[in-house]
Formats: structure tokens, C-alpha cells, sequence
């Protein structure tokens, strides 16, 4: 446990002593949120309406970016090697990496999410959902965006091939969280959108690192 | 690197596997393969034929549809064989995670492009049927939109497999990918199916009549049992290519090393 706190914890120096990275996400999540209005036009009503689905397709390639990387420093100057012998089980790496990523991407893009979606005009009781929906659904994407890296490890331009293996995978994570932004926008029910994302995440979070870990320790070999 | 080598190389099997294990030698598999894929081949192209004949010359045309319900007698066996390709996919993956079996590792990455291939016609297929019914090529309909999603998860076993300089990495991670998509693909399904209902009301499904008329099921079942033999049929056929591939390669490598060994170019 200890371990694995501790390689969460180098994880997340790393990251802020290289800030760059996670400034990146937000400024490629931004951007790309403020490409909706111009691209459909100012209309308050509209974006609106909008405002959570593009808040979500803008996470969900926003937290695709730093994966590219995730393990890619550490294989190539032999830390993966030393992880894995340090006695850590191979998809206990897999969730500390899912975790950091979590901490320096989902938390960031969270924080963001909600100017972002009140700059869009998103309706006042839609505002909490999406922020409550973002929590389990970047957490679920970090574990999916975590084991898609491990298994392109090593790969010719893995980083072109990544969004190929995960946004098929990341479906449904999208579904359930945005049904939950449409639903309370018509006043119906959030609840059962919002547990059947919980159970999206209950359900990767011990599948996504044994599958990431299984890939790590075949990509060491 | 030596672990690499040992896992491709013939390992001593372990007890209660030996069943499975007599179809490992590579040997035996060719020549059960040739002998069964004639066969295999000739009556998949038969009954698909009588299958097609039946059904788009001599089986009614529906009363709604019309003579586009025809459609099906393509549509309906490859949209089968898509969903039963994956799970071809996923236990050929299983069986060559667990006990590193080569072939099950081939047949992995063999079944993949005839599974996208199969997915790809039901797609178009399904566009062309959805033209003179619903009016729209495309339309956001449950079914069409997860077999979508199953297409792109098998276009990303394909591009997984083949990203790796050494084959034996690329197997082993879409191996992982298999199992991790047939895992999801029940979730998908129904997050699909849910996100449907919410958006729309049902839309005219494809079997909307309680049953199907039998002078329809008959081609029907024709087809299916034809496109089954036919996906086996390229799976085998590309199997053996691969094993015969891999062969010839080991071969040339051979023969390399002895040229280099006499001549001593690589003094």
C-alpha cells in the first residue's frame, strides 16, 4: 500500500515539476470547447442545449492526451523494469498510473469543466449533474485511458493508435453520463443514469489494471 | 528476448490439456486444414447459393418492405458472424493467453480482418436497406450504432496487432484487447440500447411482425449456414497461410545464418 502510495505520489512530483503537460490538457480542452460556439453559431438556446455533450467530447479527448506518455519515460529508461520487480503487482502499477493520471488530468479538467460549460449557457440545474457525472466518468476514462497505454506500449506511433482502442471502449461512459445531463435538463429522474455510471466504474476499476498490468508485464519482456 | 523465444517454442503441455494440445503441433493442423478446407469451401459456396437463389427469386417479397426485405438474406448472416466473430476473436485470445498456444495466437489475428470484413458488409448492407425504409442512409438506431462500435473495436485489433516489430508483442496485446473488448461489448450493448430509448422512441425494428413467415426463414437459414462455412472456410485458408508464412520465414532464416556460418561474411 505504501508503494503504491508512494509511486502515486512520484507520479504527481513529476508532473508538477513538468506543469507544462496538465497546462497543455487544459489549453487543448479549452480551445477545443471554444471551437463549438464558433463553429455553430452564438444562439444561447442551442449551446445550451449542447453545452454538456461538447463539455464531455472536449474530456474525453482532452484526457486522451497525456496517455501517449504515461508509461512511455518510464519503459524507455528501464523504471518500468524496476517497478515491476519491486515486489508492486504488475496491475497495481496499473492503477497508481491510473490514479496519477486521474489527479493531474480528471481533477484539472474538472476544475475547468465548469467555467467552460457556464461559458456555453448550460442551464443552471444542468451545471451540477455534469460536474457530478465528470467525477466517476474521468476516474473511468483514466482507468480505460491506463490500460489502452500499457497495451500500445512499445507500438509503432502508439500514440495515433490509442484513441482507436479507447474511445470504442469509452462509450459507454459517455452514454450514461450525458443521458444524466439530458435527463435533468427535462426534469426527469438523474439517479439511475448517475448508478449506472457508478456501475461503469465499479465495474473498470478492478478490470482495467489487471488487463494494463497484464499488458505491462508483456510489453518488459 | 528468451522469453520470447520459449513461449513460441513447443513447451512441454500441461496435464488435462493434452486434449487441446494435439491440435497444437502446426504439422497436423495443415494437413487437417487441407483437407477439410475443399469441403468446407465447396459447401459454404453451395448453400449460399441455393440460400440466395431461394431468396431473392423465388421467396416472397414482404408485404410491407416489399422486395428490399431481400436485403436480409445478406444482412442477417453477416451481422451474426460479426458478433460470433468477436467471440471467435476472444476465445482464440483466451486459449493463447493461458496456455501460449502459436496457433491460437494466428488465429487471432486471422479471425480479426475476416470478422471486420464480415461487420463491414452488414453496415453497408444495413445503409442500403435503411435507404427506401427509413428514408436516411444512417440513421442513430441502437443496433446499427453498436455494431458500429464493433466494427471500430475490430479495426483496432487489426491496427494493435500489426503496430509491434515483433509479432509475438503485437499477439499478446491484442490479445489483451480482445478480452478486455468482448468484456465491454455487453456493456456498450446496452449503453447503446439505453442511450436509444432516452433519445427516441422506437423506431420500425427490423423483426417488428411477431414471427417470421417459413417460406422467408428457409433461404434464411440457407444463407446463414453458407456464410458460417465460407468465414471458416477464409479463417482456415488464412490460417494455413499464416503458419506456412511463418515457416518459410524461419526457413530463410536458417538459410541465412548457415551462408553467413560458412562464408564467414559476418567476420
Amino acid at each position: 500500500m505504501s508503494l503504491l502510495l508512494a509511486l502515486i505520489g512520484r507520479d504527481l512530483r513529476l508532473s508538477l515539476r513538468h506543469g507544462a503537460d496538465t497546462i497543455a490538457v487544459l489549453l487543448f480542452f479549452f480551445l477545443a470547447g471554444l471551437l463549438f460556439p464558433l463553429a455553430i453559431g452564438p444562439n444561447p438556446e442551442t449551446l445550451g442545449r449542447l453545452a454538456p455533450g461538447i463539455v464531455w467530447v472536449c474530456a474525453l479527448l482532452a484526457a486522451l492526451l497525456p496517455l501517449d506518455r504515461l508509461f512511455g519515460a518510464d519503459f524507455e529508461d528501464g523504471t518500468l523494469d524496476q517497478l515491476l520487480l519491486s515486489g508492486l503487482p504488475a496491475a497495481a502499477i496499473a492503477l497508481a498510473k491510473a490514479a496519477a493520471h486521474w489527479l493531474t488530468t480528471g481533477l484539472p479538467l474538472l476544475l475547468a469543466a465548469g467555467p467552460l460549460a457556464v461559458m456555453l449557457r448550460i442551464s443552471p440545474n444542468g451545471l451540477p449533474v455534469l460536474l457530478a457525472c465528470l467525477v466517476p466518468g474521468t476516474f473511468a476514462l483514466s482507468l480505460l485511458g491506463t490500460a489502452g497505454a500499457a497495451i500500445v506500449l512499445g507500438a509503432r506511433r502508439g500514440g495515433v493508435l490509442l484513441p482507436l482502442l479507447v474511445l470504442p471502449l469509452a462509450v459507454p461512459v459517455l452514454i450514461f453520463a450525458t443521458s444524466a445531463s439530458s435527463a435533468a435538463a427535462v426534469g426527469l429522474p438523474v439517479r439511475p443514469h448517475f448508478l449506472l455510471l457508478l456501475a461503469v466504474l465499479a465495474f473498470l476499476t478492478p478490470l482495467a489494471p489487471l488487463a494494463g498490468g497484464a499488458a505491462l508485464r508483456a510489453a518488459a519482456e | 528476448m528468451l522469453r520470447a523465444v520459449s513461449a513460441s517454442s513447443p513447451l512441454a503441455p500441461p496435464r488435462g490439456a493434452r486434449g487441446l494440445h494435439r491440435f497444437a503441433n502446426p504439422g497436423r493442423f495443415l494437413r487437417l486444414a487441407g483437407r477439410v478446407l475443399p469441403w468446407l469451401t465447396a459447401a459454404g459456396l453451395a448453400l449460399s447459393a441455393v440460400g440466395l437463389v431461394w431468396g431473392l427469386f423465388f421467396a416472397p417479397a414482404d408485404w410491407q418492405q416489399g422486395d428490399a426485405v431481400r436485403i436480409m438474406y445478406v444482412h442477417v448472416p453477416a451481422a451474426w458472424l460479426a458478433s460470433a466473430g468477436y467471440f471467435a476473436l476472444a476465445i482464440a485470445s483466451a486459449v493463447a493467453l493461458v496456455w501460449r498456444h502459436p496457433l491460437a495466437d494466428l488465429a487471432a489475428v486471422e479471425i480479426a480482418p475476416v470478422g471486420a470484413a464480415f461487420t463491414a458488409i452488414c453496415l453497408i448492407t444495413g445503409s442500403l436497406w435503411g435507404k427506401p425504409m427509413w428514408g436516411a442512409w444512417w440513421v442513430w438506431d441502437a443496433r446499427l450504432t453498436s455494431v458500429l462500435v464493433l466494427f471500430f473495436l475490430y479495426l483496432g485489433h487489426i491496427a494493435l496487432t500489426r503496430a509491434f516489430d515483433s509479432p509475438e508483442r503485437g499477439y499478446r496485446a491484442g490479445a489483451i484487447l480482445a478480452l478486455v473488448g468482448v468484456v465491454n461489448l455487453p456493456i456498450i450493448k446496452f449503453s447503446v440500447d439505453w442511450w436509444n430509448t432516452l433519445h427516441q422512441p422506437a423506431t420500425i425494428s427490423l423483426f417488428g411482425a411477431p414471427t417470421m413467415y417459413i417460406g422467408m426463414l428457409w433461404p434464411l437459414l440457407f444463407t446463414a449456414l453458407g456464410a458460417t462455412l465460407i468465414f471458416a472456410a477464409l479463417v482456415l485458408a488464412r490460417l494455413s497461410a499464416a503458419v506456412l508464412e511463418r515457416r518459410i520465414r524461419a526457413l530463410l532464416a536458417a538459410t541465412a545464418r548457415d551462408y553467413v556460418a560458412e562464408e564467414g561474411h559476418l567476420a
